[in-house]
């Protein structure tokens, strides 16, 4: 009779390869994992290490500092970084964003909107379809909206607008969800081209050279500078202020602000939450 | 403390779902079809009603439009918690008067979500 192997928990990582891959995300993204959310890593790696057949975090780290595999790190950085997203997250910011753009846009200028660190599309998606829904209503033109994301995997399935039952449940009044979006026989839920499209997604680094990009009315950026060091946000805040137009507008997350963080803005006295450059400001807070 | 009728002909579905409720803060009641519903929000209107389409005796849309032609008619929100999820269903029950639809199987968030947007939550 043959013995039935009994299913054994991974060795823990040692320190060494936690280090290797929480400085390979850092010096990718900006984004620092704290200690206390570490256990995170061997869960989101789980994936690239069944597809390789390995079995500890270690031999992983092993594969990823030999460099056979070129797209490894980026795959990594991929997995690593947090996705967390849902439609009409803090729902009441998106109404304030569709005023505060309708305020900012001139007599036939089209606004721009950037949500930066968009993930897999839901906050453009949610934004898309309320200032349809101002165009059906009030016959106003179209936004500009471009989501960025550092991960190349998640803009690649923002680009498809294909979203599963438990996304589509999240946030969405089921009464948008069948306006926007068809069902298929999977089970998944798709944005409809006519909203798909009037979403940008590209994929960019916050931290890298140069935003190439454009300027902006309104710049989303919620629940991203949270995971970045002091100093990173600082250079955020101090790129931010230099792509935002006259008169726009940072919306951050519901935890995060500017209070302390830098000078270059300051909260909005226009709009409650929201923040504005100061002008005449330069000098970041360490 | 807001109220909620769970109306479901699944014991387990009903205990699962009175569960995640009485964490939001809701005090629960439950029936296991529509007749029984109907009955329990004639005698003590809800806040909010989470409702199965198929169950013996009254269904679920069968409730919802006799709920809706009654003296209470617009009083207590409706999410219908259901496994019909094809696009026909959720258009039939929100021309019946459902305020939201929530695609079985659900989890905590997923139903707080729901009751937020009706807002309950």
């Amino acid at each position: 009779m043959a013995s039935q192997a009994t299913p054994q928990a991974s060795p823990p990582a040692s320190p060494q390869a936690i280090a290797v891959l929480t400085r390979l995300l850092e010096a990718r993204t900006g984004q620092q994992l704290a200690s206390a959310r570490a256990w995170r890593i061997d869960t989101a790696l789980r994936p690239l290490m069944r597809l390789r057949a390995l079995e500890t975090l270690d031999q992983l780290v092993h594969l990823l500092l030999g460099g056979q595999e070129a797209a490894l790190s980026d795959q990594i950085v991929d997995a690593l970084v947090n996705n967390e997203t849902s439609f009409f997250r803090e729902s009441p910011v998106f109404d304030s964003v569709v005023e505060a753009t309708t305020a900012l846009e001139g007599e036939g200028r089209r606004a721009r909107v950037w949500c930066a660190g968009c993930s897999t599309g839901q906050e453009p998606l949610s934004l898309a379809m309320l200032f349809a829904e101002r165009r059906d209503k009030t016959g106003r033109g179209m936004p500009e909206i471009l989501g960025t994301d550092v991960s190349e995997g998640v803009i690649h399935r923002a680009r498809q607008g294909r979203y599963s039952q438990f996304e589509i449940q999240r946030g969405l009044p089921i009464r948008r969800a069948v306006t926007w979006f068809d069902g298929d026989a999977s089970g998944e839920w798709i944005a409809k081209p006519e909203l798909l499209r009037h979403v940008a997604y590209r994929p960019l680094n916050l931290m890298g050279e140069g935003w190439p990009i454009g300027r902006f009315d309104v710049i989303l950026c919620r629940n991203v500078l949270l995971y970045l060091s002091a100093e990173a946000k600082a250079l955020m805040f101090t790129r931010f202020a230099e792509v935002l137009r006259p008169g726009g507008l940072l919306v951050l997350g519901a935890g995060e602000t500017v209070i302390g963080q830098t000078d270059r803005f300051q909260p909005s006295a226009r709009v409650r939450g929201f923040y504005e450059p100061v002008v005449g400001g330069g000098r970041a807070v360490a | 403390m807001k109220t909620c009728l769970v109306v479901d002909d699944s014991k387990v579905i009903r205990k699962v779902a009175r569960h995640i409720l009485e964490t939001l803060n809701f005090a629960v009641s439950e029936a296991a079809d529509g007749r029984e519903a109907l009955d329990h929000c004639m005698a003590t209107p809800p806040d909010v009603i989470l409702l199965d389409w198929n169950m013996p005796v009254m269904s679920g849309m069968e409730f919802l439009r006799a709920l809706r032609e009654s003296s209470i008619a617009d009083k207590p929100k409706v999410v219908f918690c259901t496994t019909e999820n094809g696009m026909a269903h959720i258009r039939a029950a929100i021309e019946a008067g459902a305020d939201e639809y929530v695609m079985k199987p659900f989890d905590r968030d997923t139903l707080e979500s729901k009751l937020q947007i009706v807002g309950m939550a």
